[in-house]
């Protein structure tokens, strides 16, 4: 010992590091994409391996030579990013569009506002929607999925968006599941078409347990939107079951699980507070059945996890935790 | 059922407890020491020795400087060498009184047996003036004078006493030890605080990761139930582990459900808080004429490689004490006086122990690393672990905009400084440093405003004074 330390307490550390928790989120992840990798095949992972380079090899570019300081792709938070967006994204979604998708998401949504913690939106969800919006052709070619050895790909409407076009011509609801051959245990298992991150229900739901076990997030925010759809579709179901879809399809389908799970859960663009989650929660869960039972757009989840990110700000500033010894 | 512990956040830091197999040792007398005169919260005392005078153990070295003061002992018998400043443990100057040690003769009245005292006096007043005389002061970290603590102001009745056996920090295990092997003298100490105050209840509570200690103190309580109506009352509650519950508000909270409101006392919940190592030592100065002379202290840390729990004279210089054990370490980059998460770190090795040194701890660089600063990722990780429900991300962010109005609205003087933010915080964010910062300039604020309300108020009096005459 030939210099003595001294600094202000405390002298230890939790081992828990921002590195650490946004490896755990890629190792929830993981589920989903071996899913989406044995359902869709190589596409799918020329669709991740371009999503996720692009999104490190950006935030690095930027970092190193706009703002002229040390990377922070050793976070891991632009990975995440990277596997979002890749499984928000149909697996047939060429090269160059994925490229432009994590442009966005990384170049615009996050590292304009300063990098991570900074952002107000879901980089991720910025870059789906602006993929949705600007090249809306190749963001609704959705492929059934036929595993990683299939040939023939059969393209197909999603559950939601088929439900949706064979409302406006005048089928009810019953028919149209019928006539689709939709069933639960398809959507909770396997494959009804969409993006690849959709793939399997059950898939998502054991990344969001093993984040919630390892303490990463809080389930209120995912329990409440999850809630808010169940609760607020099974209204409309109960009033009028030939022209609104029944809630277990609604919690099944359109990402929603993906969604609740993974991207409203995003820590940099949720309320801090569990009273502000919820509501948060509530609001995303409400604006999606609305999208989806009124809007022009099949599926909602994108929109109305973008339009709550915008609210955070104003929830943190209302719900704060309770003090001690002040009442 | 869900195990007892406070209510609002709190962390669980690894245990770290690798000496609490050590038993009690005594450490032999140094050569010199050095007491300082202010070993406690409040007014240093008074000295009433002169360079060249004999002392012997648990002569009175100094009086209490104030109301809110406590008796010096002299720890050792010798010859006072010289009574000036010397540099404490951060290397700021303390007034101390150096003491020459020779031989080891003890003041006539003290009672060196190991003879069980359980008659209690039946006095209050003469309890809480043998407490003041034997210089008891908290030995939980505050040092806050003990004697004044157990006179409440008119019109606060105490409903519980507790004695706070958590020892929460990780490493320590000196109160531990204590339950253990003085377990029956702590519990004396606890029925002799309570009949002080006056109070019915006592609970001595101590986390579950001390069983042994839970068992042994339950057992003594038992045993001591015949031995008067003193010893009725007293609980032994089990607490689960979780710091910074020995923290005196979240002991509060986990043992009466009561919160203190912000600026009060324990009081005025009705509770009042001593460590069990007080209890010990209000046993010695109430039963035994002993006074606070020594303390136990735990000198631990993985790169050290003799662990133990040593009773030590008041101003024993740390070298000492560490030179006894084999020296500092190669491997140590930081010494910690008390533990890894409140306690201080020691700039100057050659500063004395005193009242409320609790530990010793030597750290490797590797484990008091600091990490990188990296951006807030907005995880509310620190907040959940805030025991006083505050917003650390918030009051870092407002610190650094010099916001002193919002910092005061957010309740940045309530921060009891444990750390947890700091040390859950996963960007490394340096929070306590920036918020204890904050704070110390925000209770600045608030005193000078409060001394600024009272001086306006005896002005208005004054002139109100001074017109009287003229409208009568």
């Amino acid at each position: 010992m030939d210099k003595i330390l001294v600094s202000p307490n405390p002298h230890i550390h939790s081992a828990t590091t921002t590195k650490v928790l946004m490896r755990d989120v890629v190792i929830a992840l993981l589920p989903a994409v071996i899913v989406s990798v044995v359902f869709y095949g190589w596409k799918e992972l020329l669709v991740l391996a371009v999503s996720v380079l692009s999104c490190l090899a950006i935030e690095y570019l930027i970092t190193r030579y706009c703002m002229k300081k040390a990377s922070t792709i050793g976070d891991w938070s632009a990975a995440v990013t990277g596997v979002l967006l890749a499984l928000n994204l149909p697996p047939t979604t060429p090269w160059w569009v994925v490229f432009l998708g994590a442009l966005v998401a990384i170049g615009v949504a996050k590292m304009t506002f300063g990098g991570l913690g900074q952002n107000i939106f879901n980089p991720a969800l910025v870059g789906r929607v602006f993929l949705l919006i600007s090249f809306p052709t190749y963001m609704t070619h959705w492929e059934i999925p036929q595993g990683l050895f299939g040939v023939d790909a059969i393209s197909g409407a999603t559950p939601l968006g088929a439900i949706k076009e064979g409302l406006m011509q005048g089928a009810s609801v019953p028919d149209l599941m019928a006539s689709h051959g939709y069933t639960y245990s398809q959507m909770l298992f396997a494959n009804i078409g969409g993006s690849a991150g959709e793939a399997c229900a059950i898939a998502i739901l054991v990344g969001f347990i093993y984040l919630v076990a390892r303490k990463v997030i809080k389930p209120w925010i995912t329990l409440s939107i999850l809630g808010t759809v169940a609760a607020v579709s099974c209204i409309f179901w109960l009033a009028n079951p030939a022209q609104f879809t029944d809630p277990l399809f609604n919690l099944l389908t359109g990402g929603l699980l993906l969604g609740s799970c993974f991207m409203a859960t995003d820590y940099v663009t949720s309320p801090m507070s569990i009273k502000g989650g919820i509501i948060f929660g509530i609001g995303i869960g409400f604006i999606t059945l609305m999208i989806r039972y009124f809007g022009s757009y099949p599926e909602g989840v994108s929109f109305a996890i973008l339009i709550m990110n915008s609210t955070v700000p104003l929830l943190n500033n209302w719900f704060h935790q309770k003090k001690y010894g002040r009442a | 059922m869900a195990k007892r512990t406070f209510s609002i956040g709190g962390v669980h830091p690894a245990d770290s407890k690798i000496s609490r197999g050590c038993k009690l040792e005594y450490l032999p007398i140094p050569p010199t020491v050095y007491i300082a005169l202010s070993q406690h919260i409040g007014a240093p005392a008074k000295p009433v020795v002169t360079v060249g005078d004999k002392v012997k153990v648990g002569q009175v070295l100094a009086e209490p400087g104030g109301f809110m003061s406590a008796y010096i002992h002299s720890s050792v018998s010798g010859t006072v060498k010289s009574i000036g400043p010397r540099k404490d443990l951060s290397g700021n100057n303390q007034m101390v009184v150096e003491i020459a040690v020779e031989g080891d003769e003890w003041m006539e009245n003290i009672d060196r047996g190991d003879t069980l005292v359980t008659d209690i006096p039946d006095d209050p007043k003469a309890i809480i003036e043998k407490i003041k005389l034997g210089g008891v002061v908290g030995l939980g970290g505050a040092t806050f004078p003990t004697h004044v603590k157990l006179s409440p102001p008119p019109g606060k009745v105490c409903e519980m006493l507790i004695i706070n056996g958590c020892e929460c920090e990780p490493y320590l295990t000196s109160d531990f030890r204590t339950l253990l092997e003085k377990g029956e003298q702590v519990v004396i100490g606890t029925a002799i605080i309570k009949k002080a105050l006056g109070v019915a209840k006592a609970t001595i509570a101590i986390e579950d990761n001390k069983l042994e200690a839970i068992e042994h103190i339950q057992k003594v309580v038992n045993e001591f139930k015949s031995k008067g109506p003193e010893y009725s009352g007293i609980e032994v509650l089990s607490l689960m582990k979780k710091y910074p519950e020995g923290g005196e508000k979240q002991l509060i909270d986990a043992v009466m459900h009561r919160q203190v409101k912000s600026g009060g006392l324990p009081i005025d919940v009705g509770a009042v808080v001593d460590n069990v190592c007080t209890a010990l030592a209000v046993y010695e100065a109430v039963q035994k004429n002993k006074p606070l002379i020594d303390n136990s202290v735990t000198v631990t840390g993985e790169c050290f490689p003799k662990q133990a729990n040593l009773i030590v004279r008041v101003g024993t210089p740390l070298n000492y004490v560490i030179d006894y054990l084999g020296g500092v370490p190669e491997a140590a980059a930081k010494v910690i006086s008390g533990g890894p998460m409140m306690g201080k770190s020691i700039a100057n090795l050659e500063a004395a122990t005193m009242k409320g040194t609790g530990g010793l701890l030597f750290l490797t660089r590797e484990q008091t690393k600091r990490m990188p600063e990296s951006n807030c990722i907005r995880c509310g990780k620190c907040a959940e672990a805030c025991p006083m429900g505050l917003e650390p991300f918030l009051l870092n962010r407002l610190a650094k905009a010099g916001d002193t109005d919002a910092l005061e609205a957010n309740a940045v003087q309530d921060c009891i400084m444990c750390g947890c933010c700091l040390y859950s915080c996963p960007a490394g964010i340096p929070l306590l440093d920036i918020i204890s910062q904050a704070r110390g300039q925000v209770m600045g604020i608030m005193r000078a405003r409060t001394a600024a309300a009272k001086a306006a108020a005896e002005a208005a009096k004054a002139a109100a004074e001074a017109a009287k005459p003229k409208s009568e």
